[in-house]
């Protein structure tokens, strides 16, 4: 397996592992945004960086140079591959954005370092494809925006229920799986089943399916923003999902977690129509776009891979950009309530094109980044079920009503007389063209982001052994665990791209 | 030179033109250094210029030529060969784009002259123009597209430069809340339109209008489907087009759209957008004859909504929401025309009443003003003689009759009513009870989650109990209990608008005279 030029991937952990630790020790708030800031730029450098180094080999995966951890553990722990490749950056990137975007009112609300030790949880789970490894660094990311909501005062309850059997389902999935405990086959039939239903639980109520997603509303109305948003935004529970899930789940199961899924897509579409606070809206509108990338993942076809995982980087990108200008507007005017119209377009217009933007980029709006995936996920889904592919229009259809009504509600309908200037600052306005390039340059030239997203789908998919050839679904149905799935990174073949 | 290669060029100027319009307005706003008016209207104008002249050519080549198809094919935009998944770049110059197409920039251009002076020193004047390149951009791609994913992008363009400039006054609710009613509108047409792309997708192995309508020039293809699938698309895109045209049971969202500037307004929902439902069923032709009952279909639609259009339009009491009603009923007319399977009739009866139009919502905001001066100079009312209807109709049935245009057939009560409003309750419904379940989980009292539960439909209907809140004043999609300014009437407030409407004594004299 190939090496990257440098260890990208070990440096976009450390530097904010290492940061957080600087920052928690800094007194002044002013300091610990600057040095935030930097150290955020540094990591999505990084981050960068390893995605270049990673799409010049033109290989499937790739090991991390001078790794670290494999002479320490004798085992690769950090690998590159075609799916966390851009993930790295994408979650970075929204680090970054968010970290820029706080303004100076909040800094003594939002807390720097937690935020960049969660950034180091997140690309090390990002960057890792060992299960256990990730399970762990799966339970550790809860434990920030628990703390956050304690030290706010708020009750965590909700919070810890969910999170707490998030990680109890997660361990006992992963604990009875013959993965972790080999053992006869017929003998531990019942037990895999149950290991294989465990891990699924897991993974849909971190992605916050219906009915487990009552912990997201809860958080967002509890947490600050930034830490909500940097929480479900990377989208970790599709990664659980890809990772732990995929790899082992027979097809039969995979469709039905896609139907509950798409279930929770509609819906959550649907109550954020009737939402009258901002960040409700917002948890709903997510819910039913993460949704919607977990309907293509568990469609298990070429096309509706390939779709969801260009729906996966196009709606964290819109999202978190979304969300992100929901913050600035939430920084400036307090909690936003949607029952009546605010009128900020004359205070902040370059805001509310970036609201409109990201908002037209999620929903799957020509010319933007998401279209192409929407357009690639509704053809998957009509492929295997047409009732689906339906549902998945009419999902988009409400989450376009939704985006529209808060953009109106938000930013037009009133005059606003502000005696002070709500305009967007410098820093902000240059995270805005960020966001607005790479949203629209990835509408108008989205082939070479398709063809590394179907590279990524077909090898997925071949790795679970339904391709090239749908002749294993059959095998792969009568079962949780028809095979061993390939964690460790020395069964895997060497992959090179033709 | 070979004529293949000039085609070619001339038809990238097309479409050029207007997209670099839209990048350069919409890349100095977005950095924040927007054009001067000045220098934005001669941009307009140039680009307008610059792409009709093109199209012309085309169109004198074509004539000299003999030529009756023209297929510019700019090459994959996304391709997964191996899936047999492509999205195509195709623009097609035949003899129903190009005239449409240099309808488009005639129009547009004669607005774009139009608005720089209406708009003169608006606060939203680069806004709106910035609205305006993107309709633009996307009437010349839906006109010339070549497979149907690239219509759908055209077809989105026009659908949010609609919504984005019947808000165009944003400083009042209830222009947004009619914008809000027209993209909402659009989101449902443009949902049938996603689903019959892919049907056609998975037919024919492609989004290519020659692969679904033959490789005949228009409108001589045939379609290569059955006329099973062809009912199933068909009535998908019937959607769509209705949609887009305001066609029943849409309707409601017609005088609505008045509430943007006047030159939107003439040129958006009196002469372009409007045709654009018929420009799809004119371009799907081939299909259309595939089935009769699709074709039956279509006749009905159209002849329903000409006779809605014509008795809706006689009691409207402002100018701009009779002529948008009276479209209605031109471009139903048109609609039943291609049900009949006429084509070249249609094409002409679009262009003709596109033009008409224009002039006569770009003429309102001065008629009552040409009215009262006749009357100065003549020294009395108008004179008006009873029409003949109120001699042969009952007067029980003339009182139905205007109750029921004057409610513009209930359509938006029902709309409502039974679909909008019921499917809020039940969600409004879970939205209390998660916040019930969480409180309990939370430890907090049940009164907790009383006291969060929201009071009113953000979107503007009350609760299913119809009980109204004491901060009504949201609206959205509510907008269909005809506006919150004027609840008898449902149309737009009188005078709300200082471009958009006339005055409330304006009105008064105008159903005066229709009395």
């Amino acid at each position: 397996m190939p090496h990257l030029h440098l260890p990208w991937l070990e440096l976009s952990v450390l530097i904010p592992l290492l940061g957080a630790v600087y920052l928690g020790l800094l007194k002044s708030r002013e300091a610990a945004y600057r040095h935030c800031i930097v150290l955020c730029g540094l990591t999505l450098f990084c981050a960068v960086g390893e995605w270049i180094d990673f799409g010049v080999l033109h290989a499937f995966e790739a090991y991390d140079q001078w790794d670290l951890f494999g002479v320490v553990l004798h085992q690769h722990l950090f690998v590159v591959d075609e799916l966390s490749a851009p993930l790295l950056p994408l979650a970075a990137l929204l680090y970054l954005m968010t970290v820029m975007s706080t303004l100076r009112t909040k800094l003594n609300r939002f807390s720097f370092a937690w935020a960049l030790f969660s950034e180091a949880i997140l690309l090390a789970t990002l960057s890792c494809r060992e299960p256990s490894v990730i399970i762990a660094l799966m339970a550790v990311a809860t434990v920030p925006p628990w703390i956050e909501m304690r030290s706010r005062g708020h009750s965590t309850r909700v919070y810890s229920w969910h999170m707490g059997l998030f990680v109890l389902l997660l361990t006992g999935g992963w604990l009875l799986s013959p993965a972790a405990a080999p053992g006869p086959g017929e003998a531990v039939a019942i037990t895999t089943l149950l290991a294989g239903a465990m891990l699924t639980a897991a993974a849909l109520l971190r992605s916050g399916i219906v009915p487990v997603h009552c912990w997201m509303t809860d958080l967002f109305e509890k947490a600050t923003f930034g830490t909500a948003l940097l929480y479900v935004a990377p989208m970790t529970g599709a990664y659980v999902v890809m990772r732990i899930v995929l790899p082992i789940a027979p097809s039969w199961a995979l469709h039905s977690i896609a139907i509950v899924s798409l279930i929770t897509a509609v819906y959550a579409a649907g109550m954020a129509l009737v939402q009258t606070d901002a960040r409700r809206f917002y948890c709903y509108l997510f819910l039913s776009h993460s949704s919607l990338v977990l309907v293509g993942l568990e469609l298990v076809t070429p096309i509706g891979l390939t779709g969801a995982l260009c729906v996966w980087l196009s709606v964290g990108l819109s999202l978190g950009g979304f969300g992100l200008s929901l913050r600035c507007v939430e920084a400036r005017m307090g909690k936003i309530s949607l029952k009546r119209f605010l009128g900020l377009y004359d205070h902040s217009p370059t805001l509310a094109v970036l609201f409109l933007i990201t908002g037209l980029a999620s929903i799957g709006f020509p010319g933007t980044i998401g279209f192409i995936g929407a357009e690639l996920l509704v053809e998957g889904a009509v492929g295997v079920y047409p009732l689906v592919g339906f549902a998945v229009v009419l999902a988009a259809a409400l989450n376009g009503i939704a985006v529209m009504w808060v953009y109106f509600r938000i930013f037009t309908g009133a005059v606003h007389t502000a005696p002070l200037s709500l305009s967007v600052r410098p820093v902000e306005r240059i995270a805005v063209l960020i966001l607005a390039a790479l949203i629209i340059g990835g509408g108008l030239v989205p082939q070479p982001g398709v063809a590394s997203r179907y590279h990524a789908a077909v090898e997925l998919m071949r790795r679970r052994g339904d391709a090239p050839t749908e002749a294993s679904v059959e095998h792969a149905a009568v079962s949780w665990f028809p095979q061993r799935p390939t964690i460790a990174l020395e069964t895997a073949p060497e992959q090179t791209r033709p | 030179m070979n004529l293949d290669l000039i085609f070619q060029v001339l038809g990238v100027c097309v479409v050029a033109s207007p997209s670099l319009l839209l990048a350069i307005i919409g890349l100095m706003a977005l950095g924040g250094r927007p054009l001067g008016e000045r220098l934005l209207t001669r941009l307009t104008a140039a680009a307008v210029v610059f792409g009709m002249a093109a199209a012309f050519a085309i169109l004198v080549l074509m004539l000299a030529t003999g030529v009756r198809h023209v297929a510019i094919d700019l090459g994959d935009w996304v391709s997964i060969p191996q899936q047999h998944f492509h999205f195509h770049w195709k623009f097609m110059f035949d003899r129903l784009s190009v005239p449409f197409t240099i309808l488009s920039f005639a129009l547009c251009g004669t607005v774009g002259a139009f608005a720089s002076r209406y708009l003169h020193r608006e606060p939203g004047f680069h806004r709106f123009f910035v609205s305006y390149a993107l309709f633009l951009l996307g009437m010349v791609i839906s006109s010339l597209a070549g497979t149907i994913e690239t219509l759908f992008l055209g077809w989105e363009f026009v659908g949010l430069s609609s919504a984005l400039l019947v808000a165009f006054f944003h400083e009042r609710p209830s222009p947004v809340r009619n914008g809000l009613r027209v993209w909402c509108v659009y989101r449902i047409a443009d949902a049938a339109f996603l689903v019959a792309a892919l049907a056609l997708h998975h037919l024919t192995g492609g989004g290519d209008f020659d692969g679904l309508i033959g490789a005949g020039a228009w409108p001589e293809g045939h379609a290569s489907i059955s006329p099973s699938h062809a009912l199933f698309v068909g009535a998908l895109l019937l959607i769509a087009a209705a949609g887009k045209s305001g066609l029943l049971p849409f309707s409601g969202w017609l005088p609505r759209a008045m509430e943007g500037p006047t030159p939107s307004s003439a040129v958006f929902y009196g002469a372009l957008s409007v045709h654009l439902g018929a420009y799809l069923l004119l371009r799907v032709s081939p299909m259309l004859e595939l089935s009769p009952l699709l074709c039956a279909a279509v006749v009905v639609l159209g002849i329903s909504s000409a006779i809605f259009g014509a008795l809706t339009e006689r009691v409207q009491t402002d100018v701009k929401s009779a002529l948008a009603f009276a479209s209605l009923t031109q471009v139903g007319i048109i609609v039943a025309e291609i049900g009949f399977g006429l084509r070249y009739i249609p094409l002409i009866h679009i262009i003709g009443h596109a033009c008409l139009r224009t002039l006569q919502i770009l003429r309102s905001p001065s008629l009552l003003y040409d009215y009262q001066q006749i009357e100065n100079a003549i020294g009395s009312h108008l004179p008006h003689e009873a029409s003949i209807w109120r001699r042969i109709v009952p007067p029980s049935v003339r009182a139905w009759t205007y109750r029921f245009a004057y409610e513009r057939g209930y359509l938006d009560a029902i709309l409502d009513d039974f679909i909008v409003r019921p499917l809020l309750g039940v969600f409004r419904w879970c939205d209390r009870m998660e916040r019930r379940w969480t409180s309990f989980l939370s430890g907090s009292e049940a009164a907790d989650a009383e006291r969060n539960r929201p009071a009113e439909s953000p979107l503007g209907w009350n609760g299913p109990q119809g009980v109204e809140s004491p901060d009504q004043e949201t609206g959205a999609l509510e907008t269909g209990s005809p506006d919150q300014e004027s609840h008898e009437t449902g149309v737009p407030k009188p005078g709300a608008s200082p471009r958009g409407g006339f005055s409330a004594s304006e009105d008064a004299a105008q159903v005066e005279d229709r009395s």
